[in-house]
Parts: C-alpha cells; structure tokens; sequence
C-alpha cells in the first residue's frame, strides 16, 4: 500500500492545466511541421505557418495557444495499491483545475447548469474519468477540450451489417460536418465497440495517444492510415479555407460490443490537440 | 489580393471585397459572442437601444482569455460564428457591416449580408496568441457581468482575416476546397 496525499494531486494538476494550455506535446509539433512542408494550398501553408509561430509566441510569451483554453477532461489512472490520504481525491482534483485556471490566467469557459448557464468563475468543475489499473501509481492526463471541436463530435449506433464500411462512412460524415468549425488542421479520435457511453469514452481517450503512434491491431492500424489519407483528400483544408491538410491523425480505440451493435464515436479535436501527462 | 481597411468602415469601402482576399483591418471593432448575443435581443425585443450603435461597425465573435500584467489582452482568437447566426440578421439590418468569427453561416445569414452589402471574415482558429498581437487595446464597454463573453472595443492593428462570404454572396468555403478534393 502507498500513501499519497492528496494536496500532491492538486499541486500536479494545477501545473499541468497550465502546461496543457501553453505547450503542445512533441508529437503534435512535429507532425504540424511536416504539414506545412506538404500542404499543396498556398493559403494553406500561410495558415499552418501561423499555428506554428502561434505555438511559438504562446510557449515564450506565456499566453494560451488558443483563447479556449477548454473544459478540463482528466484522466485518473490508479493503482489499486494507493491509498488517498489528506482529504477527498475528487475535491483535490477540482481544486487543481481552479487554481490552474485562475492563477494560470487561463479563461473560465464553464456554467453551472446547461439550462441555467450561470459561469462558475473558475473553470470547475472537471469532467474526471477514473479507471483501476495494477500498481501503486498514479498516472494523471489532463487533457482541456475546446467546444468548436466538441461540438462537432458524433455518435453513431451501426448496425453489425454495416461493418467497416459503416465505420469509414461515419467518421468521413463527422469530418465532413465538422468543416471549418472545428479548426482544421483536426485530430480524430474514433471509439468503436462497447456501448453507446464506451465508445465516446474510448473517442475521448484516444485522443491523448500520441499523434505518430498508430494502433498495434493490424486492420485497425489500416483503418487509420486509410481515414487520414481520404480526409485529407476533401479538400477542407487548414482553417476550412481549402487544402491537403485536414487532418494530421486519426487515432482508433476499440473495444468487445454486443452482437446486435457497431457503436462509433468520433470525437473531433482541433490542431490544439491538448494533454499533459504525468506518472506520480 | 491583399487590402487594408480602417474600422469603422462604410460600405463603399467594404464593396469591392471578394471572397479570398487577405486583409488587414486597423481602427476599432467590438467583442460579441452567445450571452452578449442574447441579452442584445431581448435588448431589442423590450425596445431598448444597444450598448453599441451596429452603423458601420464590425463585431467580432471572441471571448479573450484574462490578460497578464501590462498586456491589453489574453489569447484571443474566433470563436464558431454559427451559434451567432439566429441573431446576426436583426444586427446586420441596424447596419453592422462585418462579423469576425470561424465557420459556416447560414443561409439566412447570407442573404442578411448580400441585403445589406456586409462581410464575414474568417480569422485563423486556434492562432490566439498570435491573434493577441495585433490588439492594442481592450475595454469592456456593456455586460461586464458576462466575463469573458462581455462586449469590448479593441483597438486592433493590422488585424488579418481573410472574407469569407463577400457582400455579393459567394462563400469561399464552398468554393476554396473544391481544387484539392480528391474523393471521386
Ligand atoms: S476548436 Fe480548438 S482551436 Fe478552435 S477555438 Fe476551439 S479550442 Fe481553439
């Protein structure tokens, strides 16, 4: 059994909230740097251009890479040998996002009710996913999701007949829907399998997998190669305004399903494809 | 091709835009997203007048991250002018005569613009902090209670954007990506 307190958690995800925001991954930073070498639109390539000396001005300036600086998703992976001590984990970790938030000049972009819509001031709460694994880590992603991309995002309930046919069909509509909305350049996480809540779940989670590593399950692994190739043959383009570059990945989690179903998700997120990681 | 243009703007000046053009607008614009939006129609529904005159004005559809010390403002790039669209008719018929946004409009939005010889720009989404830097100066002017989603008046330089749906109607996203499809 390890200890952790859980002032640990607070003080690691206010940090991270604030990296999220300001710093892409590696992996996103290379990948858009290939982009603008290989995007055919001259308009396109000014743009791409612009997102990197966007990240630029944002990592030395310390100003958010985009004013949305997101609804904070974050992803709790826990050993089942910590133990939590010091207090409730769940108020620890809303209490990370809002001293992130307030103190990271990051902007407050969540209301208290759907209906209601009164803003909470600090960006609580998280949306917090929590998962059991083996070990006595913690592994901590937080991941904030701007809402033009979200909400471009989809569910769809195939049929089994549908298949993988089914699947590309849905994941080229959402793209296709999505346009200029979600900030193109786009990453696409794709959930398929489970249930209707597992697979935008599943969406959500592949979304934090590095942008250059692709599904170890060979047809999967395929299906994102194929995906990325013809959705970047629409023609969208970055910021909608017409090119090679739509998307720079697509990543695909699956899961079992139920013999009557084929659950897909695709849930869509802009070039400020953010996460940060860390293991305590 | 690219143009420069001061803000406000008449309508003269804003006529010969064509979807595609690169430009650069310098002067004052005004801040505006979904809460602003809102209370500016049930503003209009009761009969009162507007926090501020839409004549020959350009609203932009941004919420600004806080700014730090000694800056005018944080990262501030567009925001999706769909969920603007119910309301930008009534705005445009006042005589607003450009939105700044990201995305689609309808068709009911066009048709607002071609009536009333306006323009939609597209700034770069996702490019605030790059954004930020032609912003001189911000102040909130009305709903100050709204946060991030009150009205501002930026003093903007250079800003670039680029028309999207021209006063004539044509819409470069209809058109701009069919030259690189390759879908069969
Ligand atoms: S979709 Fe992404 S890049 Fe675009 S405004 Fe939202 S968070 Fe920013």
């Amino acid at each position: 059994m390890r200890m952790i307190d859980v002032a640990d958690i607070t003080q690691n995800i206010k940090e991270m909230c604030i990296e999220a925001n300001h710093f892409l991954t590696e992996d996103m930073d290379h990948v858009l740097k290939r982009a603008t070498e290989e995007e055919r639109a001259p308009l396109g390539r000014q743009i791409l251009c612009q997102l990197q000396e966007n990240l630029k001005i944002a990592g030395e300036d310390m100003i958010p890479i985009c004013q949305d600086t997101g609804m904070a998703v974050i992803f709790m992976e826990v050993g089942q040998d910590v133990h939590f001590e010091g207090g409730l984990l769940e108020e620890a970790v809303n209490e990370g996002v809002r001293q992130g938030y307030t103190e990271g000049y990051l902007r407050k972009s969540v209301v208290d009710d759907p209906i209601l819509r009164k803003n909470t001031g600090d960006n609580t709460p998280a949306v917090i996913h929590y998962e059991m694994v083996s070990g006595d880590q913690v592994r901590i992603t937080v991941a904030p999701k701007g809402f033009g991309s979200e909400n471009m995002s989809r569910v769809f309930m195939l049929k089994p007949a549908d298949g993988i046919e089914g699947v590309k069909k849905a994941i080229l509509t959402a793209v296709k829907d999505a346009g200029p909305n979600a900030c193109p350049p786009m990453v696409v996480g794709v959930g398929i399998g489970g249930t209707f809540e597992k697979c935008a779940l599943m969406a959500k989670k592949a979304l934090t997998r590095p942008v250059d590593q692709r599904s170890e399950i060979p047809y999967v692994r395929e299906l994102e190669e194929e995906m990325l190739a013809q959705i970047n043959r629409t023609g969208i383009g970055p910021g909608g305004l017409g090119g090679t570059t739509t998307a720079l990945a697509v990543n695909v989690n699956t899961y079992p399903t139920h013999i009557a179903g084929l659950p897909v998700a695709v849930n869509i997120c802009c070039h400020v494809n953010r996460h940060a990681v860390r293991v305590l | 091709m690219e143009r420069h243009i001061q803000a406000p703007v008449s309508r003269g000046e804003i006529s010969g835009l064509k979807a595609g053009d690169y430009v650069y607008i310098t002067g004052t614009i005004y801040t505006a997203r979904d809460a602003a939006h809102k209370r500016m129609q049930e503003t209009l529904n009761a009969g009162d007048p507007l926090p501020l005159k839409m004549q020959d004005n350009i609203i932009y559809y941004m919420g600004p991250s806080p700014a730090r010390e000694g800056r005018p403002i944080g990262s501030a790039g567009p925001t999706t002018a769909s969920r603007m669209d119910k309301y930008a008719p009534a705005l445009l018929d006042l005589g607003l005569i450009g939105m700044i946004g990201k995305g689609k409009r309808s068709e009911s939005v066009k048709q607002a613009i071609v009536r009333n010889g306006a323009v939609y720009f597209a700034a770069v989404g996702g490019a605030g902090a790059l954004l930020s830097r032609s912003i001189r100066k911000s102040e909130v002017i009305a709903y100050e209670d709204l946060g991030t989603e009150a009205i501002r008046r930026l003093e903007v330089e250079n800003f670039p954007v680029i028309v999207v749906i021209d006063p004539e109607g044509n819409d470069l996203y209809e058109t701009a990506g069919a030259e690189y499809c390759d879908l069969g």
